[in-house]
């Protein structure tokens, strides 16, 4: 049995946890993911203006404060950390844990290979829409195919500390130690199906461990110490999931079944990019106390596409904010939305979105009627002419004075405007996308 | 009669890009032929009404005694494009949990 750990479900999650899985109990390997499907497009930015940059500069550091244990326990992490820049994030944390050896997984990133395969005549089409990729072509700002747990595996045998790669599928990263440790091949489907299952259970960390979940949400332990997840594995593809003793949270199989059903699509058809996984024949059972175990699990063949994840730059938005109070707090933010909207009719906007949070924000239509005794009026525009955003951005605040009665929460002045990096799906064969690894100490 | 869904269920919702997904799954295994009979693709739709401009499509999942919801064009564009609060539909999950549905044998 090995025991495979997350400790960052994305880059933003609490930075003790690591430390923590690490310090509360064993783990054979530990997972960080870092990257959504728009952090590969915030890290092509940060390298444009800085070249040493592109990572997550929270890695080097975490890395710094765990050597010691890892060096000692024989505990490996793999992280997708290296976003558009993995060389440039080894050599970081090299330079903070100089004696641990870092494998780094390359071929991820097509950027410079977009006019090739279109010249191959593969469409490069938008997944979600259709749209052709011609219309975006010269305003693309990174473009990585999400890879396998092969190549990963293939950096453990190096015999590695830290397995660094870009931009993996996320349950890869949990998947990878499996292949090596249990020497699965590449036709296992039903094991790398459950592998894949596995990650996709742990890749956003605490949601598998009583975090973000509605069962009985209120009685769930001191969420303030909450566990990370730990898949505990077998070679013939189950496993247990679970969180170490003494940590809070809970993990049961109503709140398992909630992150299975996160951001799926069609349960029998999960695709990874080494099989494609069937949700329907997971099996759960709660065998003791904070322990699920999984099994059950079948899988058929890989896709002969990889999936890619492009980045392209799509105008400008801002979202501006002011706050109105009872009597008629509805009322007053709604005539405050249509005068804005008339100062702005001249000019060219995408969208103008308005919000009344407090209201029906997040609800929309189906918020049932109140009166509130408070509500943001909360404006979003968006626009190609980064003129006409800009414009926006002055018409709201001297509402205050000019508007209806009693408008505040105005404190940070006029709102940002910022560029919008929107996400592109694509696919291309697996065939072009070939990995290959460096290996630093 | 007439109960909320969140009598006989719990959800989880996300993105993918500008689609949002929910998660339905029944509390009492028992519950599973009810949930499946009233919370259909056509409902879930009109009871989002033009918060969801495409259509919205059904799984099943009996091992699990869920359903999953893709409820395609539902976010405004999605992601970094959407100028909504709730870009990620992380709150479109506890909505669904208001609808009415039958218990009725």
């Amino acid at each position: 049995m090995i025991r495979i750990a997350n400790g960052q479900g994305f880059w933003g999650d609490w930075l003790e946890a690591p430390v923590r899985l690490i310090e509360q109990g064993p783990i054979d390997y530990l997972t960080l993911d870092y990257l959504a499907e728009v952090t590969m497009s915030i890290l092509q930015k940060q390298r444009q203006a800085d070249p040493s940059l592109g990572y997550a500069r929270d890695f080097p550091p975490l890395i710094a404060r765990i050597a010691k244990p890892m060096r000692d326990r024989n505990i490996r992490v793999i992280a997708n950390a290296g976003g558009v820049n993995p060389i440039a994030c080894a050599q970081a944390v090299r330079k903070l844990a100089p004696d641990l050896k870092i494998a780094i997984v390359l071929g991820d990133d097509v950027l410079t290979r977009i006019d090739e395969f279109v010249s191959k005549g593969y469409p490069l089409a938008n997944l979600d829409t259709g749209t052709p990729i011609s219309t975006i072509r010269d305003r693309i700002l990174s473009a990585n195919a999400y890879t396998g747990a092969f190549p990963l595996a293939e950096a453990l045998a190096t015999g590695a500390h830290i397995v660094l790669v870009g931009r993996a599928a996320d349950p890869a990263l949990t998947l990878g130690p499996l292949i090596h440790e249990f020497h699965w091949a590449e036709t296992d489907w039903d094991k790398l199906a459950a592998g894949s299952v596995a990650g996709h259970m742990i890749e956003c960390s605490t949601q598998t461990t009583g975090g973000n979940c509605q069962v009985d949400w209120q009685n769930i332990p001191d969420l303030a110490n909450i566990g990370y997840p730990i898949v505990e594995a077998e070679s013939d593809g189950t496993f247990v999931v679970t969180k170490h003793p003494g940590t809070g949270g809970r993990v049961h199989s109503d709140i398992v079944k909630e992150q299975l059903l996160y951001e799926l699509g069609d349960p029998k058809n999960f695709i990874a990019p080494d099989c494609t996984a069937d949700f329907t024949t997971i099996h759960l059972e709660d065998v003791a106390p904070d322990r699920v175990r999984v099994s059950g699990i079948c899988g058929r063949e890989r896709p002969a596409n990889l999936k890619l994840s492009i980045s392209y730059a799509n105008g400008w938005k801002s979202i501006g904010t002011l706050v109105y109070s009872w009597p008629q707090a509805l009322e007053k933010a709604k005539v405050a939305d249509r005068i804005v909207r008339t100062r702005l009719k001249d000019l060219h906007f995408d969208e103008i979105h308005t919000e009344f949070f407090g209201v029906n924000a997040c609800h929309g239509p189906v918020a049932p009627p109140v009166d509130p005794p408070e509500v943001q009026l909360r404006i979003g525009v968006r626009s190609s002419d980064r003129k006409a955003v800009e414009r926006f951005t002055r018409e709201l605040i001297p509402l205050v004075l000019s508007g209806p009665p009693g408008a505040t929460g105005y404190g940070d002045g006029r709102p940002p405007v910022r560029e919008i990096v929107a996400y592109w799906p694509a696919l291309v064969p697996r065939e072009e996308i070939k990995s290959s690894i460096e290996v630093l100490g | 009669m007439t109960i909320p869904l969140s009598q006989i269920a719990h959800t989880r919702s996300g993105d993918k890009g500008d689609t949002s997904n929910i998660g339905v799954i029944v509390y009492d295994q028992r519950d599973y032929p009810l949930l499946v009979r009233e919370l259909t693709a056509e409902r879930v739709k009109a009871f989002f009404g033009d918060m969801v401009r495409g259509r919205v499509e059904r799984f099943e999942l009996p091992n699990l005694g869920a359903l999953n919801f893709l409820l395609h064009e539902a976010l405004g564009g999605g992601g970094t494009v959407s100028l909504r609060i709730d870009a990620q539909g992380k709150t479109l999950g506890a909505a669904l949990l208001r609808m009415q549905i039958s218990n009725d044998e």
